[in-house]
């Protein structure tokens, strides 16, 4: 390929085309791992909230849960982009669409991010007034 | 052997919506679709409209949904098919009448990919030479006969007609990959966009489409990856 004078680089959609593929293969690892821990060794009779609290003493787990977060919740919100790219063609509803997924997104992304980072574990299950 | 042709038509003069007319024709086994239209066109209905040029796979003309696959009538025998055969417009397009559609937009898309040698060092006293590997870099797409056959299959383009599809992206890559053109730049820049070569799903439905067996989604990867990698 000979590319002369200036190079196209960049981009927005470039970039969200390259994250979906490199978000999906990070998640297939974040999400197995999620399922197997969160849903198959141990069952959602036994996740209370001690177990939370347990498992987020470690900023490893925290730092995973973030990482998938954002991952899976970037990933989903610029899906939901290109299907209104699809089917959404009025301008009046494309801005009424791709805000209401802008604010949900920002609001969904800040709540977590939020609890993720500033959620105290208290030191037992006493303290935090559990039986 | 008798085949009953079942073609969906439509006069926007006349009709409010499309509807299937039948018809009943006596053709060969190796007789192909467009025998068959013909035959209804000259003997049975006048008014069915329908485009044919070469007659002979090569000029385009008549791409058109043969059993619910984007075919050219004049490169399908009637006995792939059975005795029914039902004939629909590309999707997609307007259509202007029965099988003929309004392609300006898909002309306009082809036109905004330059295609065309973009080169304005000084020409060489001969020729500008290129190495058979060179050319095999771009042969596969050099045989795009602009049918519209693989745009009209694209569920992305049926969603979104703005897009730019998967011919217009063919067209560009044949100039692209080829090493005396200058003009890549400008190629890519039209088609890093969002109703550009981004659009493309992967769904392989172009492919199956071609009637030139041009791997288009090897071609619109490859025009990818050179965006990718240009900024990377
Ligand atoms: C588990 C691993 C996952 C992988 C490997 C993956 C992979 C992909 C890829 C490669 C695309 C782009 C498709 C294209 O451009 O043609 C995509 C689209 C999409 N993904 Fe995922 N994804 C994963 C998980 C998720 C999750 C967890 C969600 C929801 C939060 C999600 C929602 C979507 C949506 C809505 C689209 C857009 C579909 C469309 O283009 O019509 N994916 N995914
Ligand atoms: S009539 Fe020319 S391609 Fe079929």
């Amino acid at each position: 390929m000979y590319v002369g004078r200036e190079r196209p680089t960049g981009g927005f959609e470039l970039f969200a085309w390259f994250f979906m593929r490199i978000s999906g293969v990070v998640l297939i690892l974040l999400v197995l791992g999620h399922l197997a821990i969160m849903h198959v060794i141990n069952t959602v009779d036994e996740i209370d909230f001690e177990f939370v609290a347990a498992r987020w003493r470690s900023p490893f787990w925290r730092t995973y849960d973030l990482v998938m977060l954002w991952l899976a919740l970037l990933h989903g919100l610029n899906g939901l982009r290109m299907v209104i790219d699809d089917y959404v063609h009025r301008k009046g509803w494309r801005v009424v669409t791709l805000t209401a997924l802008a604010l949900v997104g920002f609001v969904l992304l800040t709540m977590g991010t939020q609890i993720i980072l500033t959620f105290e574990a208290p030191a037992s299950r006493a303290t935090a007034g559990l039986p | 052997m008798r085949v009953v042709l079942k073609i969906k038509r439509f006069n926007p003069e006349r009709d409010r919506e499309p509807y299937w007319a039948e018809y009943e024709v006596d053709v060969e086994p190796v007789d192909r679709v467009l025998d068959a239209l013909e035959y209804v066109k000259w003997h049975l209905d006048g008014t069915l409209a329908f485009r044919r040029s070469c007659a002979h796979g090569i000029c385009g003309s008549d791409a058109m949904l043969i059993n619910g696959r984007n075919r050219l009538a004049c490169k399908v025998l009637v006995k792939e098919l059975g005795a029914r055969i039902t004939v629909e417009p590309l999707r997609g397009f307007p259509v202007i009448k029965d099988l003929v559609v309004d392609m300006e937009g898909f002309f306009a898309k082809y036109r905004a990919i330059k295609p065309y040698l973009i080169n304005d060092e000084p020409p060489p006293e001969t020729e500008r030479r290129q190495s058979p590997e060179e050319r095999a870099r771009f042969d596969d797409t050099t045989k795009c006969i602009l049918c519209a056959a693989c745009t009209t299959s694209c569920p992305s383009f049926w969603a979104n007609g703005e897009y730019i599809g998967p011919a217009a992206i063919v067209n560009a890559h044949r100039f692209i990959f080829d090493s005396r053109d200058r003009g890549a730049a400008e190629r890519l820049a039209v088609l890093n966009a969002r109703l550009g070569v981004w659009r493309c799903r992967t769904i392989f439905n172009c492919v199956e489409a071609c009637p030139r067996g041009i791997d288009v989604t090897r071609a619109i990867a490859e025009v990818k990856r050179a965006l990718l990698f240009s900024s990377l």
